[in-house]
C-alpha cells in the first residue's frame, strides 16, 4: 500500500468534503423546517389530518434513500411537464436533486423524532399550561416546543450522523461529494484501499465533531435539570 | 394495470436476490453481533478494544463506502495474499459476496450494541440458578440466557433488519442484480424512470411490511413464556 497518493490528492478530498458538508447542512436545515408541521399534523386527533403525514413518513422511511434520489433525479425528467416548467433549471442539477431527496428523507425521520419528543412531555405540564390559561399556540411556543427541543437532541444528533452517511449516496448521481471525489480519484490512480480509507477517516472525523458539538448543546439545553440530566437511570 | 414493458418478471427476480442478500447478511450480522457483544463484555482487555474499534469504525463509515471498500479492497487484499503463495492470476470477489460481507459487518456492529444491552439486562439470579441446577457454561447460555436475550433484543434487531433491507439497494452500485439494478436496466431501455423507480420503491415497501409482520410474530412467540405484567 502506498499512502503518498493520499497526500497528493488530499486537497481534492477536502473539496469533496466541502460538498458533502453543504449537502448535509442544507438538507438538515430544510428537513427540520418541514418536519415540524408534519410532526404536529401526525399527532392531530383528526383522522384525515393524521393520515397524510403517516403515509409520507411510511413511504420515506420504508424505501431506500437510493430509490428516492433516483426518483427525483431520473424520475422527474420522465415528464414533459416537468421539463418545460420553471422548476427544470433546479431539477436538472444533480446537486439540487440530492438536496430535495435528502430533505424529504430526513424530514420524515425528523418528524418521527419530534413526535416522540412532544408525546414524551409529561401530561402534567400540558395540564399546568391549561390551568394558567394559556392558549394552544402559547402552550406550544412557550412550553411544549422548548421542552421537546431538549428531549429531541440526542436522537436528532443521531439523525444528522445518519444524514452524513446517507450523503455518500449523492455520488451515485454524479455529484463530487467526498465519496464521489474518492471514486473519481480511484478511477485515475487505481488505489482503492488507500483513497477509500482516507475518505472513511474524514467521515469519522466529521461524525466525531458532530457528536462533540451535540454533547455541548445538550449540556446547555438541559442545564436547568442540573446534574440529573447527565445521569442515566439505573436499570431495575 | 400499469405497463411494465415485460420487465415485471425481471424485477421479481431482483426482489429474490434482494431477499437472499438481506437474509445472508442477517445471519452473518447476528453471529458478528453476538461475538461482538461477548467481546465487549469479556474481561479480556484486548478483546474489548477490538470490539470497540470494530463498532466505532463501522458505525462511523457510510454504508456505501463500506460496500465500495469491501468490493474493491477485498480484491486487492486477496490478490496480495495469493501472490505470497505464488498465485498471480486475477482474483475478483463477486458483488453478492462483497454485499454480504459489507452489510453483515454493518449489521453486526449495530447488533453488538443491541445484544450487549440485552445480555446486561439478564438478572444475575438467572445465571446463579442455572449454575445451581448444575448446568455447564454452554448449557446455561443455550437454554437460559439466549432465549431471554432473544426476547429482549428482538425489537432492536427488527429495526436493524429494516435498515439492512434498505441498505441492500447500495450493493446495486457494484453491480448486484437486485431490485435496484433491475430497475436501472429497465429504465435505460424504456426511459420511464419515474415508473420503474416507483415500482421499485413499492417493492421495498412491501418487503418492509412483510418483515414487520414476521418480526411482530417472532416477538409474540418469544414472549409466550412471559406472564403479563
Amino acid at each position: 500500500m502506498d499512502f503518498s497518493v493520499v497526500v497528493e490528492y488530499f486537497p481534492r478530498l477536502l473539496e469533496g468534503t466541502w460538498v458533502s458538508l453543504q449537502l448535509v447542512v442544507l438538507s438538515i436545515v430544510l428537513g427540520g423546517i418541514i418536519a415540524l408541521p408534519i410532526a404536529l399534523a401526525r399527532i392531530s386527533p383528526v383522522l384525515w389530518i393524521r393520515s397524510f403525514p403517516f403515509a409520507y413518513i411510511f413511504f420515506f422511511r420504508g424505501t431506500p434513500l437510493l430509490v428516492q434520489i433516483f426518483l427525483v433525479y431520473y424520475g422527474a425528467s420522465q415528464f414533459e411537464v416537468v421539463r418545460e416548467s420553471f422548476l427544470w433549471p433546479i431539477l436538472r442539477e444533480p446537486f439540487w436533486c440530492a438536496i430535495i431527496a435528502f430533505t424529504l428523507n430526513t424530514s420524515a425521520y425528523t418528524a418521527e423524532i419530534f413526535r416522540g419528543a412532544i408525546q414524551a412531555i409529561p401530561p402534567g405540564e400540558v395540564e399546568a399550561c391549561k390551568v394558567v390559561g394559556m392558549s394552544k399556540a402559547q402552550m406550544y411556543r412557550r412550553v411544549l416546543l422548548p421542552r421537546a427541543f431538549g428531549i429531541v437532541l440526542p436522537a436528532y444528533g443521531n439523525e444528522i450522523i445518519l444524514m452524513l452517511k446517507g450523503s455518500a449516496l449523492a455520488s451515485t448521481i454524479t455529484i463530487l461529494d467526498l465519496t464521489g471525489m474518492a471514486r473519481t480519484i480511484i478511477a485515475r490512480t487505481y488505489t482503492p484501499i488507500e483513497i477509500f480509507l482516507a475518505a472513511g477517516a474524514i467521515y469519522l472525523v466529521i461524525s466525531m465533531v458532530i457528536i462533540a458539538i451535540f454533547r455541548q448543546v445538550e449540556k446547555r439545553q438541559n442545564r436547568y435539570l442540573g446534574s440529573v440530566s447527565i445521569k442515566v437511570p439505573d436499570k431495575g | 394495470m400499469i405497463d411494465l414493458h415485460g420487465f415485471g418478471h425481471q424485477l421479481l427476480q431482483g426482489a429474490l436476490v434482494t431477499v437472499e442478500l438481506a437474509l445472508a447478511s442477517l445471519v452473518v450480522g447476528l453471529v458478528l453481533g453476538l461475538l461482538g457483544a461477548a467481546a465487549k463484555l469479556s474481561s479480556i482487555k484486548p478483546l474489548q478494544w477490538i470490539a470497540n474499534i470494530y463498532t466505532t469504525l463501522i458505525r462511523g463509515l457510510p454504508e456505501l463506502l463500506t460496500v465500495l471498500i469491501i468490493y474493491f479492497g477485498a480484491t486487492t487484499v486477496l490478490m496480495s495474499i495469493a501472490s505470497l503463495f505464488g498465485y498471480d492470476e486475477y482474483i475478483e470477489i463477486g458483488a453478492f459476496a462483497a454485499g454480504v460481507t459489507a452489510l453483515g459487518l454493518t449489521f453486526g456492529a449495530y447488533a453488538t450494541e443491541v445484544f450487549r444491552g440485552a445480555l446486561q439486562s439478564i438478572p444475575k439470579g438467572q445465571h446463579e440458578s442455572a449454575v445451581a441446577l448444575g448446568m455447564g457454561t454452554f448449557h446455561k447460555f443455550y437454554r437460559i440466557i439466549l432465549p431471554q436475550v432473544w426476547r429482549i433484543a428482538l425489537p432492536g434487531l427488527g429495526n436493524l433488519f429494516l435498515v439492512l433491507l434498505k441498505d441492500t439497494a447500495l450493493v446495486s452500485v457494484v453491480g448486484l442484480e437486485d431490485i435496484m439494478r433491475k430497475a436501472n436496466i429497465a429504465v435505460s431501455s424504456t426511459k420511464e424512470a419515474f415508473l420503474f423507480y416507483l415500482v421499485a420503491a413499492i417493492m421495498y415497501l412491501a418487503l418492509t411490511v412483510v418483515s414487520m409482520g414476521v418480526v411482530s410474530y417472532l416477538e409474540k412467540r418469544a414472549r409466550r413464556g412471559l406472564t403479563r405484567g
